[in-house]
């Protein structure tokens, strides 16, 4: 596919509020296609906020506006003729607790193909298999696929969020702070995952770890106070920050 | 102290078992219901629970969908639940009065099982309504916001991840608003319950007899109630049976839901 | 398609919804019109009319002034503002007293005349009788019986809604009535319940609450029904035995039954209310050196406080619905 819009995803001077809470000022930014973005910053500076603009999560809340543009792939996902639910489909989330349906493992990844219409068995079959190899997660569970996704530990059951997310084949994927309920082990697989799947997805990561974010991500931006304070390449932002605020928080002064 | 309501129930099953036998639950009455059993009775409350039931548990399971996934905080939603909640605090007696009014008198259903039903399904609306509401609540909205994220709509968000999560506690809702509708007595005094028919009914407008009344009347008005004390204890430990056995199956139901889900 | 057949079932819900909000309405609405209804129409039974003499001074009668009337306690015109004349009963029951069956026709068609010539010479009468009967040219006068006002239907002593001739509609006996009886039900109930929930809650073993609330739970279903059937047979003897009472049918037996059916409800709220207190709560009480019932009546007691009240107010409130239809239609059984 050629190139035609510069950028994947884009936001042109957005601005949000919570009521009369302004939750995030005038914030533009932009990430190239197939790298890893990481939003870092203290509790409650509106990365995550920022991160849910994407989807459209931030609609499920009371009294929220929004200004401004997203874009992705150049288009507006704000504008009337979007619909949520096909928005949705090309842009999948993983959340920051591991949070499967109670139904099997199989059913977990066939879900959102499910809800999209797809019925067809074998289609359904193939895709949850690549889609549960793609989250490192077929050699364990391809077994036990009729079992009850609740019985998987914690780091399995986040693999298996993530393969859900794959699997109705989205050309971006959000994660909200993805690792942070996991043990370490856990831990760095998804960080291996997020790096293999690289090469076929856009992903925007939120996280509280700063050393995760050092070894995932192509490009970071820094949250304060719902501004965008930097945003840079990864390795410039994190050797030689160009504001001190930056400078503070990745070596530990606050937050 | 539980000894006493321990030793209520014990009394009853004491006096009751004896009385209890195929013909009992088989037979009509006789003699002045004196003697035979109290079949039409039984026929007439599963008919009541059946009525009440179709009509509570679709309109009360929709409401509290309704005012749990689709209005937002504001004065509509608190609107429609105070007015749960005060349809929930009305004396039975002034159900029975209104069913009485509008079902049997202005809608012309006369007494009757429509609208007995009816009447009794109003009864338990409030009932159904907030232990659906309570069994939504408790679903958690990560497994929402997981659904709409994978490009569902609400509708089938709904429909394959909140009501099957949801599903054991709002089934034990439905059962005991059951257990309810198998016990009252003043809803059902104006608009269905007949003193004495020994036949069964043959359609929806027909009068039935039904147990509470039927205990009601044997034990306070019958033509002779000393002698129909022995029905009555029958028919008392009946009911507690049926709420019993309503009680049981609802814990196997969660039990058994809450194992498929694997959710505890 | 797809999003219209959303749309569709969304507003089958809000049906649903609003079904439930206009039924309360409706109920409300019914209330209102029945009640205001007893204030407009007479007190007085049926088609029944009331006429005194024509030289009779007393123009309106209370619904109370007919009833001590025909009680005989009120027997002569001045202590209802009219003449010194003493007060001469009429009803139709007297109609063989004072008119041969021959004089009234085989369709009672003189009866009218009759009455008319009848109350024409009787200067102290008070008659009752259908209007189907007032004569063609009637000498006497018709008096008007008041309509129920709010202020003696609040404060009216005495509820005989059969009353004959003018029903008597008092509702102070019935308020304060089912206020006595709930109070003492819920002194009796509210101890106990709370015994018993702090019981479940903090002392049991697991085993003995397994046991122990699956039965509570059953009790709380139970019809009332049963429970008044169980006050009939048991309870009302006993209270006549004890107390020596003709008949044990008293406020009492109704207040015992109502706490026993009240008390499982009282229970299990109360116990859920007891059981939220966090457990971090309780063991910073205990790590203080406070002993088990002292953290119980200073800890856990005050954080559950609210839903305690909400036990005592929903299993008594279910009771007080009973008490009202115990009063009317004595299903309450006491």
């Amino acid at each position: 596919m050629t190139e035609i819009y510069p950028h994947k995803i884009e936001s042109k001077d957005v601005n949000l509020y919570y009521g009369n809470f302004h939750a995030l000022k005038g914030i533009s930014m932009s990430v190239e296609k197939n790298t890893v973005c990481a939003l870092i910053g203290p509790s409650g500076c509106g990365k995550s906020t920022f991160l849910r603009l994407f989807n459209r999560m931030n609609d499920l809340i009371d009294g929220i506006k929004i200004e401004g543009d997203c874009l992705i792939d150049g288009k507006n996902i704000y504008s009337k003729e979007v619909k949520i639910d096909e928005l949705r489909k090309r842009v999948g989330m993983v959340f920051q607790k591991p949070n499967p349906f109670p139904k099997s493992i199989f059913e977990n990844v066939a879900y959102g193909l499910r809800v999209n219409g797809i019925s067809h068995k074998t289609l359904i079959e193939e895709r949850v298999e690549r889609s549960l190899k793609q989250a490192a997660l077929w050699d364990e569970v391809k077994d036990k696929l009729k079992k009850s996704a609740m019985q998987l530990s914690g780091g399995q059951q986040q693999r298996l969020c993530i393969a859900r997310a794959l699997a109705i084949e989205p050309s971006v994927v959000l994660m909200d702070e993805p690792a942070s309920a996991l043990d370490p082990i856990s831990t760095s697989k998804i960080e291996e995952l997020i790096y293999e799947l690289k090469s076929q997805y856009t992903i925007i990561i939120v996280t509280h770890n700063m050393q995760q974010a050092g070894r995932v991500s192509d490009s970071t931006a820094f949250f304060y106070m719902g501004e965008l304070i930097e945003y840079d390449l990864t390795k410039k932002l994190f050797t030689n920050p160009s504001d001190t605020r930056t400078q503070d928080y990745i070596t530990g002064r606050f937050g | 102290m539980i000894g006493i309501l321990f030793s209520i129930l014990g009394f009853i099953i004491y006096k009751g078992i004896g009385v209890i036998s195929w013909e009992f639950i088989t037979e009509m009455p006789k003699d002045g219901m004196t003697k035979g059993g109290i079949y039409p009775a039984i026929i007439g409350t599963l008919c009541l629970i059946g009525g009440s039931i179709i009509f509570a548990f679709p309109i009360g399971v929709m409401s509290a969908i309704y005012i749990n996934e689709y209005t937002k905080h504001g004065y509509f939603r608190s609107f429609i639940q105070l007015m749960t909640s005060n349809l929930a605090g009305i004396p039975s007696i002034v159900f029975g009065l209104f069913g009485m009014s509008l079902f049997v008198n202005q809608l012309g259903f006369g007494d009757s099982i429509l609208a007995g039903s009816l009447t009794l399904g109003l009864l338990v609306l409030p009932i159904v309504i907030r232990t659906t509401e309570e069994a939504l609540k408790a679903v958690d909205d990560n497994f929402r916001q997981a659904s709409l994220a994978l490009g569902a709509t609400k509708l089938q968000t709904i429909q394959r991840v909140t009501l099957p999560i949801a599903l054991p506690n709002i089934l034990t809702g439905l059962i005991l608003s059951i257990g309810r509708v198998s016990g009252e007595t003043a809803p059902i005094l104006f608009t269905v319950a007949a003193y004495f028919l020994p036949k069964l009914p043959t359609s929806i407008f027909d009068q039935v007899m039904a147990l509470p009344y039927h205990l009601y009347v044997i034990s306070t008005s019958g033509t002779n109630i000393n002698d129909s004390r022995a029905m009555a204890y029958g028919t008392a430990l009946v009911l507690i049976l049926i709420v019993l056995i309503l009680n049981l199956t609802a814990s196997a139901v969660r039990r058994y839901l809450s194992k498929k889900n694997n959710i505890n | 398609m797809k999003k219209l057949i959303g749309n569709l079932i969304q507003g089958l819900f809000l049906i649903s919804s609003t079904v439930t909000t206009l039924t309360v309405l409706l109920i409300v609405f019914f209330l209102f019109s029945e009640g205001l209804s007893m204030f407009k129409e007479s007190p007085l039974e049926g088609e029944n009319i009331l006429a005194v003499h024509s030289n009779n001074k007393v123009k309106t009668v209370s619904a109370e002034q007919i009833k001590n009337i025909f009680d005989r306690k009120i027997t002569h015109w001045s202590e209802i503002g009219g003449s010194a004349d003493s007060i001469i009963l009429f009803t139709s029951q007297d109609f063989d007293t004072y008119f041969n069956a021959d004089d009234l026709g085989p369709k009672f068609e003189h009866l009218p005349r009759k009455i008319d010539s009848l109350i024409n010479s009787t200067p102290g009468i008070i008659a009752v009788f259908s209007s189907r009967y007032i004569p063609p040219h009637f000498r006497g006068k018709l008096i008007e019986v008041s309509n129920v006002s709010l202020n003696s239907f609040m404060s009216g002593r005495e509820w005989f809604p059969t009353a004959h001739p003018a029903v008597q509609l008092g509702v102070l006996p019935l308020i304060l009535g089912t206020l006595w009886v709930s109070l003492i039900a819920i002194l009796i109930a509210l101890p106990i319940g709370l015994a018993t929930s702090i019981y479940m809650a903090e002392v049991a073993s697991v085993r003995m609450r397994n046991l122990l609330k699956p039965v509570i739970e059953l009790l709380a279903g139970i019809p009332s029904v049963v429970y008044g059937f169980f006050g009939l047979i048991i309870i009302v003897p006993m209270i006549q035995d004890i107390f020596n009472l003709p008949v044990g049918e008293t406020a009492l037996a109704g207040s015992i039954v109502l706490a026993i059916m009240a008390l499982p409800t009282i229970i299990t709220v109360s116990e859920d209310a007891l059981r939220n207190t966090p457990r971090a709560m309780k063991e910073a009480s205990l790590a203080l050196g406070a002993n088990r019932w002292q953290t119980i009546r200073r800890v856990v007691i005050p954080y559950s406080i609210s839903g305690i009240a909400a036990a005592a107010i929903l299993g008594i409130g279910r009771a007080i619905g009973e008490t009202c239809f115990g009063h009317s239609v004595r299903l309450a059984l006491s």
